[in-house]
């Protein structure tokens, strides 16, 4: 799997409620229509500002709150490529393994707003192509990388007809 | 070499002896969904290719949330979990219940030794009866309802060891917010804790489930207590199924062990926006506050309503202050009005609302307007959690919600006893 994008750069403990309020995600299961609100309690209009593909780039803890999945569907659905964080919360990885939001585990302290990042998640490595430099990446325990590769939970089960880790 | 308490149940759930960093599929004693989360999770289970759920019997879908509905949207989703829970044939609680989280306790179906997932972070509440409780999104919970199964990865485990007994004044909630204060918000990511020790002995079953309810807010997976006769004297109420209670050996190994002195605690406080910005309540003294809220699956248990009424008896609200109450189950606010605590409450000014999560999530029943404080005993003050991310949260026990809402600003309860 490879990515392309911009990043756009986020602190530590970025919770659920700022990447989604609990007051949109209670009214619809649009994701497109949930996906105008992301990030926007920590900054407003981040949805016009994202071009596809482009990175969300934090700190450690990301995604800690709620368990709601609307927070990573809502990121899948305005279109960014991948988040990159120091370390993320337990139920966001999984969610964001399950519905298919790549999520990458890295040093993000070498990554600075708009910086061009290309990341070969095989390889396990990003190239901050605005920095000339390789950033290692942590990688995903076993069972994830056969979700993902089966494109996450739904089609894993479809295809296995429940789990399969063998 | 010994076990931790979660490692025991993995592994009696999973056929396998399971260590910390193993991953393992686990056999589930109960599955939840909420109505921020159910709905998603219908999707998803038709996405999996579901048909039935695994076990009627051990299933359940809460309509707590937004309960009830304040608007259309929300009224959609809640028909569809309706639809949804009777062509299946399982259980679901309709408005007015509770909260999923005193619910599934009171239904006697969780207990010491069981493994439960609900797709809502606060699940991990349980761990309070010595249940591995934990919450998932709701593709894992649609994976739950139709295979009665769920992959783990076996965390590490952090204990808490809490001498002595909490002082006057001071109660469990004041204890848990000291300690996220003190390993921060992502102190026990990816990690399960237990909570051990004479303080937590000595507190009652209810306020256990304060300290289990907020292990989330420090990243943990699960917030783990042993059973003991207090313990079952509280099942028993509601049931009269034998559990098997699972306790940690002398000899096993923890990733971390931290000891607190609880004698010595203070009223805490958390301020604005994070759990784990948290300071004694003095440090936040003399702050005026326009909204109180007492309740969630925090701190709205018989108990927690007893502590409030006990101060606002005889007492009215400050006039520049709201005091919105939500029991946390339709018993609780039977038990209460039994009690006439209910009558001390609205006599001092307090608004009822439907037992359920209240304000806690922002969608209704109180939303702050820009610029007002609220005082709440809920678990998290994210900005915009209430619904207006330019209203500031501050979080602290009953007690204290219960005095600051008396004298208007934010007040150390013992004052008033
Ligand atoms: S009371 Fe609040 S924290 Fe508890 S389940 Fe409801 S919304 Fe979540």
């Amino acid at each position: 799997m490879y990515f392309k994008g911009k990043a756009h750069k986020f602190g530590d403990d970025v919770n659920t409620d700022y990447i989604i309020s609990g007051k949109y995600k209670f009214k619809t299961l649009d994701m497109k229509e949930l996906a105008k609100h992301v990030m926007e309690d920590l900054e407003p209009g981040f949805y016009q500002k994202v071009a596809v593909g482009d990175f969300i780039v934090a700190g450690s803890n990301f995604g800690c709150g709620s368990s709601r999945e609307q927070a990573p569907l809502a990121i899948k659905y305005a279109d960014v490529g991948a988040v990159l964080a120091r370390s993320f919360a337990r139920i966001f990885y999984r969610n964001a393994i399950n519905t298919g939001l790549p999520v990458v585990e890295c040093d993000t302290a070498q990554i600075e707003a708009g910086d061009e990042l290309s990341i070969d998640l095989e390889a396990g490595v990003i190239n901050n192509r605005s920095k000339g430099t390789l950033i290692p990446v942590k990688p995903l325990p076993a069972v994830m990388i056969k979700i993902l590769k089966d494109g996450g939970l739904a089609p894993h089960f479809r295809k296995h007809g429940g789990f399969n880790f063998d | 070499m010994g076990q931790t308490i979660i490692e025991k149940i993995l592994s009696s759930h999973s056929g396998q002896e399971a260590r910390a960093g193993d991953i393992v599929v686990a056999e589930l004693d109960y599955v939840m969904g909420q109505d921020g989360t159910a709905p998603l999770a219908i999707r998803a289970f038709a996405d999996l290719g579901g048909k039935d759920v695994f076990d009627r019997e051990r299933v359940a879908f809460v309509i707590d949330h937004s309960a009830p509905s304040p608007n259309e949207g929300v009224s959609a989703l809640h028909k569809l979990m309706r639809e949804f829970s009777r062509e299946k044939g399982f259980k679901l609680y309709d408005i007015g219940e509770g909260v999923c989280h005193q619910l599934l306790p009171e239904s006697g179906e969780v207990g010491p030794g069981s493994l439960v997932i609900g797709a809502d972070s606060h699940t991990c509440t349980y761990g309070a009866l010595n249940a591995f409780s934990t919450g998932v999104g709701s593709t894992d919970l649609a994976g739950g309802l139709i295979s009665g199964k769920m992959w783990f990865k076996v965390p590490g485990t952090i204990k808490f060891v809490c001498n002595g007994v909490l002082p006057p004044g001071v109660y469990s909630k004041d204890l848990i917010l000291y300690l996220i204060g003190r390993v921060t918000a992502d102190g026990a990511t990816y990690m399960a804790v237990e909570f051990t020790g004479e303080a937590i002995g000595a507190l009652s079953q209810e306020a256990r489930f304060t300290i289990s309810n907020m292990a989330i807010e420090m990243g943990a997976k699960a917030g783990l207590m042993e059973a003991d006769d207090k313990t079952f004297a509280w099942l028993r109420r509601f049931t009269s199924r034998k559990f098997t209670p699972v306790t940690a050996d002398p000899d096993a190994v923890y990733t971390r062990v931290l000891e607190c002195d609880a004698a010595k605690l203070e009223p805490q406080v958390a301020r604005p926006h994070r759990v784990d910005n948290v300071v004694p309540v003095s440090g936040a003294a003399g702050k005026p506050v326009q909204q109180a809220v007492i309740g969630t699956c925090t701190n709205g248990r018989l108990e927690d309503l007893r502590i409030a009424a006990g101060i606002l008896g005889g007492r009215k609200i400050h006039r520049d202050v709201r005091l919105i109450v939500a029991p946390s189950s339709r018993r609780v606010f039977l038990d209460a009005m039994a009690e006439g605590i209910i009558q001390t409450l609205v006599e001092a000014g307090a608004v009822m609302v439907t037992p359920g999560c209240g304000p806690c999530v922002g969608t209704h029943n109180g939303v702050p307007s820009d610029g007002e404080t609220v005082i709440s005993t809920a678990n998290r003050n994210f900005k915009g959690r209430m619904g207006n991310s330019n209203a500031e949260i501050y979080l602290a026990s009953p007690a204290t919600v219960a005095a600051s809402a008396v004298t208007g600003k934010i007040t150390d309860p013992r004052e008033f006893i």
